[in-house]
C-alpha cells in the first residue's frame, strides 16, 4: 500500500450562511500528482487551503504528512510548513524582492548555509524552471505572466518540499505556455519525487499529467480515481465536464467514443 | 536525539597517489551546514594537480542542496586541474547528479566597481538625473491638468459635479472636527504665551490685535492645510497608487476616461472650494480659543474682545488668509494625485509615495506661504 500524505476526512466548510463543503473526504497518496476539480465555486481552492493552513474548516479533519494540521503548536506549524511548497494562482510573489530574493528567501530565513551555496541553489532553480539566468535580477512587475508562474514555482521548490500544491497552475496561460508547463510539473515530479496536488480545470492538465484526482460539486465529492474509473460514472457534473464541447473532443481522441 | 548521526560528515585522508573523500549522513538542506564548512577547507587542504575520490556511497539523504554543495566541490577542484572520481552513487544520487550537473557552472563574473570615488560619482549622477527626471514629469502633470481643465470650461456639462461634491463632503466636512479642534488649541497656545509677555507691560487689550490678525492671516490656513495634507493628500495619493496598481487606471484609459478628468479635476476642485471654507471656520475656532483664554488669564470679557476685534483688525486680514486656500488646496492636491500615479507594480512603493506625497506636500504649502509674505508685504497690504 503506498502512503497517504494529505487526508481530509468529513470535511464541513461554511461561509455564513452558504454551505461549501458538506462531509467532504480524500485522499492523497505519495508521489503522486492529484488534481482537485469542478466548477467554478465549488470549493477547490477552498479545499486547498484548508490542506495548507490557511483556513479552517468548520469541521472535519486534515493529516499532512502524518500531522494533524488543524491542532497544532506555532512550532510544529512551521515545521511543517517548510515541507511543502505552495504556487499561487497570481504568483503571489514578493513584488518588493527580486526574482533571485524571493526564490531564496525560504532559505535565508530557515536555514543556515553558506551564501555560496545559496546562490548557487537559487540559481540552479531558476535554470531548472526554465527561467533565463538574467531573470534573478527582475522584479516580478518586470517579468510576464507565464514567467512570473515559473519563478513562482522556483520558489515553491526552492527548499525540496514533499508536496507541491498549486493552484491553477495554468490558469492566465497560452495553450503552448500551459503544456510546456505542466510537463516542467511532470518532469520536476519525476526526477525530485515530490507528491503533488494540484486545483485545476484545464482538461488538457487532467488529460495529460494528473495521475488520481476527484470531481467536486453539490458540495461533495462526485468521484475520485483515476481518469478511466471517474469516466464511468454518470452524473450530470462529469458529464457536464467531460462531455462538454471542449471535453468532447479529448475523449474522442482518447476512447474513440 | 539522534540528531548528530544524521547531519552530512565528510571526511578527508590523504594516501599516497590520491586524497579519500567520505561522505556519509544525511546531506540535505538543514543538516550540511557544517559539510559545506569542512569541504571549503578541503578544497585548499588537497595539492592541486592531484587524484581525488569522493566516496558518496554511505550518504543516506541527498536533496537539491546537497548535490549542489557536491557539484560546487567538483567545480572547485576541477578549475585546480585534480582529477576526481566519485563512487558509490546510487540510482538516486546519479538522478540529482545528472538533473544539476549544466545548472551549476561557472558564475558569470559580475563587474564590480570598487572605487568608492567612482560609486559616489555614479550615485550622484543617478540622483540628479532622476531628480531632473522628476521635474519633468511634475511639469507633464501639470500640463495634462491644465488641458483637462481648458476640457472642463470648453464642455462644462463633462464636469464630474457628483464627484466634486463628493470629495467635497470627503476632504472638507470630515474634516471640519479635526480642523477646529486643531486651530482651537492654537489659538489657546499662541494666547498663553502672549498673555505672560503682554501682562508684563500692561498691555493686556493688545492680545486681541495679536490674535486676531496672526490667526486669521497666518495661522488658520497653515494649520488647516497641514492638517489636509495629511489627511486628503496622502488618501490621494494611496487611492490612486491602489487604482494604478490594480491596473483600474489601464482600465480607465482604454475605456476612453481621461484619469485626469475623472479622478484629478475632481479632487482638485473639490478641495480649492472646501479649502477656503475650512479655514475660515480655523479662523473663527482659533480666535474663540484666543478670546477663552484672554478671559481666563487676562480677565478681558468675551465683549471687549470683540469689540477690539472690530476695531483693529481689519477684513483685509482675514481675506488674505482665506485667498491662500485655494492655492495650498490646488498644491496638495496636484502633489497628492501626481505622487499617486508614480506608484509603480509594487507593494512598497505606495507607502513610499504616500510619504512623500505628504512631506512635499507640507514643504510647499510653507514655501509659497513664504512667498505669499513676501508679496503682500512688499504690497502693504
Amino acid at each position: 500500500m503506498t502512503k497517504i500524505v494529505v487526508k481530509m476526512e468529513n470535511i464541513v466548510t461554511r461561509f455564513g450562511e452558504n454551505l461549501v463543503h458538506d462531509d467532504v473526504s480524500l485522499s492523497v497518496r505519495e508521489g503522486e500528482i492529484y488534481g482537485l476539480l469542478g466548477g467554478s465555486g465549488s470549493g477547490k481552492s477552498t479545499l486547498l487551503r484548508e490542506m495548507i493552513m490557511l483556513l479552517k474548516p468548520d469541521s472535519g479533519s486534515v493529516t499532512v504528512l502524518d500531522t494533524d494540521v488543524l491542532n497544532l503548536s506555532a512550532r510544529e506549524a512551521e515545521t511543517i510548513r517548510i515541507k511543502w511548497g505552495v504556487l499561487f494562482q497570481s504568483g503571489a510573489l514578493y513584488t518588493s524582492l527580486t526574482i533571485a530574493e524571493n526564490i531564496g528567501i525560504g532559505l535565508k530565513e530557515y536555514t543556515d548555509i553558506p551564501v555560496e551555496l545559496r546562490d548557487d541553489i537559487v540559481r540552479a532553480k531558476i535554470s531548472m524552471v526554465g527561467l533565463p539566468e538574467y531573470a534573478a535580477g527582475l522584479y516580478p512587475s518586470e517579468l510576464s505572466g507565464g514567467m512570473v508562474k515559473r519563478a513562482s514555482l522556483a520558489r515553491a521548490l526552492a527548499m525540496d518540499p514533499s508536496i507541491l500544491f498549486l493552484d491553477e497552475p495554468t490558469s492566465g496561460l497560452d495553450p503552448v505556455g500551459a503544456e510546456a508547463f505542466d510537463k516542467l510539473i511532470l518532469a520536476l515530479r519525476d526526477s525530485l519525487g515530490f507528491t503533488v496536488v494540484m486545483v485545476t480545470h484545464d482538461l488538457d492538465s487532467i488529460w495529460t499529467i494528473v495521475d488520481r484526482f476527484c470531481v467536486l460539486g453539490d458540495r461533495k465529492v462526485i468521484a475520485e480515481g483515476i481518469l478511466d474509473d471517474v469516466m464511468q460514472i454518470d452524473h450530470p457534473v462529469i458529464h457536464n465536464f467531460f462531455k462538454g464541447n471542449r471535453g468532447a473532443i479529448r475523449s474522442k481522441a482518447q476512447y474513440g467514443k | 536525539m539522534k540528531e548528530n548521526n544524521k547531519k552530512a560528515k565528510v571526511d578527508l585522508v590523504s594516501k599516497a597517489d590520491h586524497s579519500l573523500l567520505t561522505c556519509t549522513g544525511e546531506w540535505s538542506l538543514h543538516s550540511i551546514t557544517d559539510a559545506a564548512k569542512k569541504l571549503k577547507t578541503a578544497i585548499r587542504q588537497v595539492p592541486d594537480q592531484s587524484r581525488i575520490i569522493l566516496d558518496i556511497s554511505s550518504v543516506s539523504e541527498l536533496d537539491s542542496a546537497g548535490t549542489i554543495l557536491l557539484l560546487q566541490f567538483i567545480n572547485a577542484a576541477e578549475r585546480s586541474m585534480n582529477e576526481i572520481d566519485i563512487v558509490g552513487a546510487n540510482k538516486k544520487h546519479q538522478i540529482m547528479f545528472k538533473m544539476y550537473k549544466d545548472q551549476i557552472h561557472d558564475k558569470p563574473t559580475k563587474k564590480r566597481i570598487d572605487n568608492i570615488l567612482t560609486r559616489l560619482l555614479i550615485k550622484t549622477g543617478k540622483t540628479t538625473l532622476s531628480s531632473l527626471n522628476e521635474v519633468i514629469l511634475f511639469v507633464a502633470f501639470l500640463g495634462e491638468s491644465v488641458t483637462a481643465l481648458l476640457f472642463y470650461i470648453r464642455h462644462p456639462s463633462s464636469i464630474r459635479f457628483g464627484a466634486i461634491a463628493k470629495n467635497i463632503e470627503e476632504a472638507g466636512i470630515r474634516a471640519l472636527p479635526i480642523v477646529a479642534l486643531t486651530s482651537f488649541l492654537i489659538g489657546v497656545v499662541i494666547a498663553y504665551q502672549s498673555a505672560v509677555q503682554l501682562e508684563k507691560f500692561g498691555a493686556n487689550i493688545f492680545i486681541v490685535d495679536m490674535i486676531g490678525i496672526s490667526v486669521t492671516r497666518e495661522l488658520a490656513p497653515l494649520i488647516t492645510a497641514i492638517v489636509v495634507a495629511g489627511r486628503s493628500g496622502s488618501s490621494y495619493t494611496a487611492q490612486i497608487g491602489v487604482m494604478k496598481l490594480t491596473e483600474e487606471i489601464d482600465a480607465m484609459k482604454t475605456m476612453g476616461f481621461n484619469p485626469f478628468r475623472f479622478l484629478v479635476l475632481p479632487r482638485m476642485i473639490a478641495l480649492m472650494i472646501a479649502m477656503p471654507l475650512m479655514i475660515f471656520l480655523a479662523d473663527i475656532m482659533g480666535i474663540a480659543g484666543g478670546m477663552l483664554i484672554s478671559k481666563l488669564q487676562l480677565n478681558l470679557s468675551f465683549s471687549e474682545f470683540i469689540q477690539r476685534l472690530q476695531n483693529v483688525v481689519d477684513t483685509k486680514h482675514l481675506w488674505v488668509g482665506l485667498i491662500k486656500g485655494p492655492v495650498f488646496a490646488w498644491l496638495i492636491a496636484t502633489v497628492g494625485c501626481f505622487r499617486g500615479f508614480q506608484v509603480s507594480y509594487n507593494t512598497e512603493s505606495i507607502g513610499r509615495y504616500t510619504t512623500i506625497s505628504v512631506v512635499n506636500a507640507i514643504f510647499l504649502v510653507i514655501a509659497s506661504d513664504a512667498i505669499f509674505s513676501i508679496i503682500f508685504t512688499e504690497l502693504g497690504i
